[in-house]
């Protein structure tokens, strides 16, 4: 599964993207997101407050709680500022 | 006819305008956002997601030809590095008559600012931050729900 990262969360994880096995009982969003935070310190300075997270599943914007089970590409990123 | 255009290059309004007026309705409605310059912003950067952000528009600019009769649909957005003045987005609607142009128009720069993932990095003495969305961007986008 390839994560995309955006904005201060691409910043703050230290890479734009990674290639990732997340384990079977990683079923939705916010699962994964907690599974990525056990990566490194960055990872988990990114991913503190989810309230300030937004997500995209194979480049569809989706809720937190959307699954990820055969996803090829999830983007994790900030509330967007457009316009 | 949509067109979708994700660029660094400046907005070229003229030409944008002159494509909407050959669509052959009775009425053009643009927007035209431009880079604030408040609060001593020095730059501004935008940063998209490649791929993702034609889509989101793509399917924007479908949804308001579903909901008004549109001739035309444009939406034009910067990337990049830009300087306050600089035009960032360009939207316009082409139709039959006035109403339908000016609401599909509305309704475009409205939702796109909710849902394209653009994201606006500002510098300000010479320091870079990310810009933090405002509720009322929200507030405006949800008007067009019912």
């Amino acid at each position: 599964m390839r994560i995309l990262y955006f904005a201060w969360v691409r910043e703050r994880v230290g890479v734009a993207e990674e290639e990732v096995t997340p384990p079977a009982d990683v079923a939705d969003v916010a699962a994964l997101i907690d599974w990525l935070a056990t990566r490194s310190d960055g990872h988990r300075a990114a991913f503190a407050d989810p309230a300030r997270l937004r997500a995209a599943v194979d480049q569809a914007f989706v809720a937190l709680d959307a699954p990820v089970a055969g996803a090829r590409e999830v983007a994790i990123f900030p509330p967007v500022t457009g316009g | 006819m949509i067109r979708i255009t994700v660029s660094p290059d400046p907005i070229d309004v003229a030409a944008e305008l002159a494509r909407l007026e050959t669509d052959g309705a009775g009425a053009v409605a643009t927007f035209t956002g431009l880079v604030r310059g408040d609060d001593g912003v020095e730059t501004l950067e935008l940063e998209h997601y490649p791929g993702a952000t034609e889509r989101a528009l793509e399917q924007l600019a479908r949804s308001a030809c579903a909901r008004w009769p549109l001739a035309a649909a444009t939406i034009v957005h910067r990337v990049g590095a830009m300087t306050p003045g600089e035009r960032i987005v360009f939207v316009g609607t082409a139709s039959a008559h006035r109403a339908a142009a000016l609401e599909a128009c509305a309704y475009l720069i409205d939702r796109l600012k909710t849902d394209a993932p653009f994201w606006k990095r500002e510098t300000v003495g010479g320091a870079a931050r990310w810009v933090e969305a405002r509720a009322g961007d929200a507030t405006a986008a949800t008007r067009w729900e019912s």
